[in-house]
């Protein structure tokens, strides 16, 4: 904004104001480039809320949320319960964590602490491409190795089960939990692990018992971008789980919120309060993925006012 | 916070493109009749124009087979083909976004009141297994005894101990809606797995030994193996004469009371017509006119 340099007389002035005129035009270009994302997020928000809440209303908030019943295409006694989908959605994605957590966690420490440099650039480029794979590609070679390899392993009749989802979903998650806990772990003061080193700590004691605690709320915002991608998913879990609409149970075919909706919207009829049902599960959806970020921006925040 | 807006942002996006492309549909259709008056004046015989047919991904190698065809007969009319399910190309048909819908289910009562019902072909439900399954054999009540999860081990229907996996298709399906309907199973079915295709049944049969599902017969593959159904073999010629149990139409829904262009008449017409008959046949259905 400090001009240094200006032009005396008339010409320059002028030359000014035209300056002037592109440099609020370009302002207000990028003003209107940034309202129309928040126009979108609003509209969306409007959408799903209009468009969820009749068949709210119609089934009734308590049938919905904890009805265990789905039978949305029965023509004589239609069941609109979707706790079963919200059970796995939950059980699902705990179960992700789980799985992919830890391998995430200790990855990361490895990246960020331990692994000689070269070995750290082949295992970071993995992890990008791994980020970089459609779902739908995890989703064929879970169907294809992954669900039979289930069902023989615990001698099933079918292997698309929630623990096949489970697994796949880990994966899934790895990038974005190790590249963010790696991050925070980077982040951390040499200073501490200096000073623990120094008073005889091992360096596996130092990165576990000083350095993860001091990352700790980077890690928790992993674990919480994680379970935000895990609940979000859809095309890689819909291949692997059989999308029946049981109560969740590690060794039975389940569907997800996410599933739910994808498996059953192509064929509904538009009016239908099949169709408008399904609008109902993207709008809990909708809310769970705002509950979630909301804590991942809690997080983040306690995580910039401690350093 | 970054990562969640241009997350948004992308889907916003998408959101966009997809308003796009339906306000392509309608404007293709009304610029249909403006682009065949034009050339009809220099060529008489030859229309243009675009046809555009929306539904069931059941009738995919049928369009396939009549449009390909269609485009040597009439090579200035663009015929496209949404496959999006029935009850999308229903529901197109009948407020004005595609030309002809299809599906392949019969029209409810309710789709009847705006939209006319054409049968064009006939399609046979096979119930395939793994082709390691040793039955050969089974009849409509037993095929509905496992659906319901009344019979629930293969050696209860003469094959090896094992229990069964019951693999079919999601709710609302053309295939899963006639298949229930032919076994008279309709929201009895207990499922193993419900799969969003016919490619992904025939996939997860192919890979459990002990599972059965159902498939258009156009679809099956050596990968699988369609059982007979009360000592009907699964082919053509048994759709045809009525034979085999399980089938279902294939049907060309079109808006009552208002005249289709001049370009989706030809395409209906050509679609009608028992010369084409061999086009149905090749894609593995079983033409209604022949």
């Amino acid at each position: 904004m400090t001009r240094t340099k200006q032009d005396p007389g008339a010409p320059g002035v002028k030359k000014r104001g035209a300056r002037d005129l592109l440099e609020k035009g370009m302002n207000g270009l990028f003003f209107l480039c940034g309202l129309v994302a928040v126009a979108f997020v609003l509209f969306i928000t409007a959408y799903l809320v209009i468009s969820g809440l009749p068949a709210i209303r119609q089934i009734g908030l308590t049938d919905f949320l904890f009805g265990t019943e789905w039978a949305s295409t029965n023509k004589t006694d239609p069941k609109f319960g979707i706790l079963p989908f919200i059970l796995t959605s939950i059980y699902g994605t705990a179960g992700a964590i789980v799985i992919g957590v830890p391998v995430g966690f200790l990855t990361a420490v490895f990246l960020s602490k331990l692994a000689p440099r070269r070995t750290a650039a082949v295992i970071r480029t993995a992890v990008d491409l791994l980020a970089g794979i459609p779902s739908v590609v995890y989703g064929l070679i879970g169907m294809t190795v992954l669900v039979p390899a289930v069902r023989v392993a615990f001698d099933l009749s079918s292997g698309a089960t929630l623990l096949a989802a489970m697994v796949v979903l880990a994966v899934m998650i790895l990038p974005s939990i190790i590249s963010v806990s790696e991050t925070a772990l980077n982040a951390v003061p040499k200073e501490y692990e200096e000073a623990s080193l120094a008073l005889g700590a091992t360096e596996i004691e130092t990165y576990f018992r000083v350095s993860a605690p001091a990352a700790a709320s980077g890690i928790a915002a992993a674990v919480v971008l994680g379970i935000g991608r895990a609940i979000g998913e859809a095309m890689a879990i819909m291949m692997v789980a059989g999308n029946v609409a049981n109560m969740p149970g590690l060794f039975k075919s389940v569907r997800f919120l996410t599933t739910a909706i994808a498996s059953e919207m192509s064929y509904s009829s538009v009016g239908s309060l099949q169709r408008n049902a399904l609008f109902s599960i993207a709008l809990v959806l909708f809310l769970f993925i705002m509950l979630i970020n909301i804590l991942l921006n809690a997080l983040l925040k306690r995580d910039r006012n401690k350093g | 916070m970054k990562k969640t807006a241009s997350m948004i942002l992308s889907a916003a996006l998408c959101v966009g493109l997809l308003a796009a492309c339906g306000g392509n549909g309608g404007s293709t259709e009304s610029a249909a009749p403006a682009e065949s008056s034009a050339p009809a004046q220099s060529a008489a015989a030859a229309l243009s124009g675009t046809v555009s047919t929306n539904g069931s991904t059941s009738m995919e190698k049928v369009m396939g087979a009549l449009i390909e065809q269609f485009k040597t007969v009439e090579p200035g009319i663009t015929v496209t083909y949404d496959p999006t399910g029935s009850g999308t190309g229903i529901e197109a048909a009948s407020n004005g976004s595609a030309d002809i819908g299809l599906s392949s289910r019969g029209l409810k009562d309710e789709e009847k009141a705006n939209l006319t019902e054409t049968v064009v072909a006939k399609d046979g439900i096979a119930v395939i297994v793994n082709p390691e399954n040793g039955v050969e054999d089974l009849t409509v009540e037993q095929i509905a005894a496992i659906a319901k999860g009344e019979i629930t081990n293969w050696s209860e229907v003469g094959g090896a101990d094992g229990e069964i996996a019951f693999i079919g298709r999601e709710a609302g399906s053309g295939t899963r809606g006639a298949f229930e309907e032919l076994t008279e199973t309709v929201d009895s079915c207990k499922y193993t797995q419900e799969l969003t295709s016919t490619g992904a049944v025939i996939t997860a049969v192919s890979t459990t030994p002990n599972a059965i599902g159902y498939a258009s017969l156009s679809s099956v593959e050596d990968s699988v193996k369609a059982l007979k159904v009360g000592g009907v073999e699964c082919t053509e010629e048994t759709v045809l004469d009525g034979t085999y149990a399980i089938q279902r139409p294939f049907v060309f829904a079109t808006k009552t009371g208002s005249t289709l262009s001049e370009a989706a008449q030809a395409f209906y017409d050509f679609a009608m017509d028992p010369a084409n008959a061999g086009l149905y046949t090749t894609a593995g259905v079983v033409p209604a006119n022949s």
